[in-house]
């Protein structure tokens, strides 16, 4: 099963480290982590998608929990979160496959961002799943390179993460 | 508010905070402060190695309940406080340690004395700090002892470039703390402990497990009157030792693979187990089963600890001493004790006319009764003394029950007699493990530390000996300390007292030369080392 977790920390230095290194200390598997800054300056915010159970989502959430830099965790449900990633990816391009790479891309709602005379640059939003189908159908063009910023989430309707810590998210 | 530089104001702060005595080495990164300590009335104990500073500290806040302090310089120094930190965390002791750092501009170019302290230490420390705005120390030094003195303790580290001890700032010490991300929860929530109670209610086997929370939270009151009420035996960690006094009559002795049979037996037969401020780690366990027919309560104010090792059915995060007042309030009264038949097969030791640890270890605890402290350090003599040393009140059985750190026993027994100089402090070691830290000889002679130091001389380090004994059949390797030097001479040479212990007759008089003798004293016991961890 795979996790959404949404992290607010302090905008230390170090804090980002300290989290990186629980998860590889503890022996848990993170699929991916993206951090920002939030609407506060003092206050950053991770996005970290865990892989596990149950027992490892609970622990992963107690041991952030004890970092001191850590403010408040919140285990996003997939239904009521808008969940989006960020991808660029390049391929290979040539007269023939060109117009049928940018109709793909099209179908996907996804941006051409640069093109040179053997290559295509293209970039897509949104959740993993879609980042994947398009990935798959480039892939008979030959991808040169991907890059992926790993998923930022946030809950949909008025719902926040303030930072008040309040019992129901213990 | 006045002026003054960072490094004065770190003295401040340390008075602020209560701070009578710190264990330290000082170097070139770290002279501001030592300078700045000069001029207070702080008294500061030069070790022999930085390691031996946070042990010091260590014995220090675990007498005394206070926040044990340590300094070291950059590089080496820091390096050298790192096991002394590992040992702090796993067993919970609010330390902060300072320590010098090179210029904030030379930061992370590998120059002289460099070392990322705060990144090596960051796994085992409850929270560290690099401190680069010199505006921030006063908030930080007391965000520190707070971190350190609250909630789960431990120890926290604090890194300060040399140029920043240097710098001028306006002296004024913040009136609260908030630290959005840090609120310890004491209370436990009212609901769990109903369930709890009646759980315990209607059990027919209960039994409680107390680990160092226990003692650490100061709940020993609180456990004695819930085991009493409701006749619940009482087993232990290693940590959780004193949690209760061991001759109390519910007291089955401690758990696991180097725990006692009744302990062990009790935690198998229980359908109900009551766990208090423990982790519950392999050792303790041992090759028990947890079953499905068990029920488990888990106490602790540690979030992250329930749930981590065994399965719980009622948790309750919080204080050991609020959570059990508050079930107390709650509990009824319970007549039969379930446990007397696996205490009646308490195990008699072999009675011979050689010279066994036990003998020994049951002839302080007779000379002295129970009136110690005690510090231990790691190996078959630590289990000896858990097993065989009456232990009358919590916080008096002091060892490295977590990370099992050879080498605590000494300095931890010096730390301990400056947290409480009206007690007798008496450290039971090993000659392996004496050998690693036994340079704090020369801080007891500078010191005049007036501690008993009861050493097992089995000329093997005895605990992995055994090991090799049963599990490799007999094929030895490095555990033979040939080599040792002579103890009494090597004692005579930092100008300590000395004895040598060979046989059971001279006993009761040895000890008794040891107690009346007034300054540091060390007894060595010749030991063979085909003498079992567990007879
Ligand atoms: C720093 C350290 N190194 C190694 C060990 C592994 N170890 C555990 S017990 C032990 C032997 C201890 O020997 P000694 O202090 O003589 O005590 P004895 O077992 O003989 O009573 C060793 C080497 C350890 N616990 N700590």
């Amino acid at each position: 099963m795979k996790y959404t977790l949404s992290v607010l920390v302090e905008n230390h230095p170090g804090v980002l480290s300290r989290v990186a290194g629980l998860f590889s200390r503890r022996g848990f598997n993170i699929d991916s982590l993206a951090v920002g800054v939030t609407e506060d300056p003092t206050i950053s915010r991770m996005t970290i998608v865990v892989n596990g159970d149950d027992y490892i989502v609970e622990q992963v959430t107690k041991q952030l929990n004890k970092l001191i830099d850590v403010i408040k965790i919140k285990k996003l449900n997939p239904k009521e979160a808008v969940e989006r990633e960020l991808a660029l990816i390049k391929v290979n391009a040539n007269s023939q496959t060109r117009s049928d790479i940018i109709q793909i891309t099209e179908i996907f709602r996804a941006n051409i961002v640069d093109v040179s005379k053997e290559t295509l640059t293209i970039e897509i939003s949104g959740d993993e799943d879609k980042i994947e189908a398009l990935i798959e159908l480039l892939k008979q063009y030959g991808i040169r390179e991907v890059v992926r910023t790993g998923l930022i989430a946030i809950e949909r309707g008025n719902k926040v993460i303030s930072k008040s810590k309040s019992e129901e998210d213990e | 508010m006045a002026k003054m530089t960072v490094a004065r104001a770190m003295v401040e702060v340390l008075k602020s905070e209560g701070v009578e005595i710190i264990f330290g080495i000082p170097g070139a990164a770290i002279y501001p402060f030592y300078d700045a300590l000069y001029s207070s009335d702080i008294k500061h104990v030069l070790v022999r190695t930085e390691q031996a500073a946070v042990h010091e500290a260590s014995g220090y806040a675990r007498t005394t309940g206070k926040v044990g302090v340590c300094v070291a310089t950059s590089g080496p120094g820091a390096t050298n406080l790192i096991t002394g930190i590992a040992t702090a965390y796993m067993d919970s002791v609010p330390i902060v340690a300072i320590t010098g750092q090179v210029n904030s501009s030379l930061i992370g170019k590998d120059v002289f004395q460099e070392v990322d302290i705060t990144g090596a230490t960051a796994p085992f420390t409850k929270h560290n700090y690099l401190v680069k705005d010199p505006k921030k120390i006063v908030r930080i030094l007391k965000e520190a002892f707070y971190i350190a003195s609250t909630g789960r303790r431990g120890p926290v580290l604090i890194d300060v470039p040399i140029d920043v001890q240097m710098q001028e700032i306006e002296f004024e010490i913040p009136k609260e703390i908030d630290i959005p991300g840090y609120k310890p929860k004491e209370k436990g929530h009212p609901l769990q402990i109903k369930r709890a109670v009646e759980a315990i209610e209607n059990s027919k086997r209960p039994v409680v497990c107390s680990g160092g929370g226990v003692i650490a939270s100061g709940a020993s009151e609180e456990l004695r009157i819930l085991v009493e009420k409701q006749k619940i035996p009482v087993i232990s960690t290693l940590m959780g030792i004193g949690c209760i006094p061991t001759d109390h009559p519910y007291y089955l002795g401690m758990i696991g693979s180097h725990g006692q049979k009744e302990a062990n037996l009790a935690l198998r037969q229980a359908d109900l187990l009551i766990v208090i401020g423990a982790r519950l780690a392999d050792r303790a366990l041992g090759d028990t089963k947890i079953t499905d027919n068990m029920k488990i309560i888990h106490i602790d104010i540690d979030p992250a600890e329930i749930g981590k090792n065994v399965d719980t059915n009622i948790p309750i995060v919080g204080d050991a001493k609020q959570v059990l007042s508050e079930i107390n309030k709650r509990i009824s009264e319970r007549k039969d004790f379930w446990a007397y038949e696996i205490k009646a097969q308490k195990k008699v030791l072999p009675d011979d006319d050689k010279l066994h640890p036990y003998d020994v270890l049951k002839e302080i605890s007779r000379a002295y009764n129970g009136d110690y402290i005690i510090t231990t350090d790691v190996g078959q003599h630590q289990i000896w003394a858990a097993h065989n040393l009456y232990i009358k009140k919590p916080g008096t059985f002091i060892t490295s029950g977590g990370l099992g750190t050879m080498g605590y026993g000494i300095p931890a027994a010096i730390g301990a007699k400056f947290g409480r100089p009206d007690k007798e402090v008496i450290s039971i070691t090993g000659d392996g493990s004496f050998q690693m830290l036994l340079q704090e000889l020369a801080t007891i002679k500078r010191e005049q530390v007036p501690i008993k130091i009861v050493l097992f001389n089995n000329t093997r380090l005895g605990m992995v000996y055994e090991l090799q004994k049963k599990r490799c059949t007999g094929r030895f390797i490095a555990t033979c300390l040939d080599g040792n030097p002579d103890f009494m001479i090597l004692a005579k040479a930092y100008g300590i007292e000395s004895m040598r212990l060979e046989s059971k007759e001279k006993l009761k008089e040895a000890i008794e030369i040891m107690k009346i003798h007034d300054g540091p004293f060390l007894l060595e016991v010749v030991t063979s080392p085909d003498e079992p961890t567990i007879p």
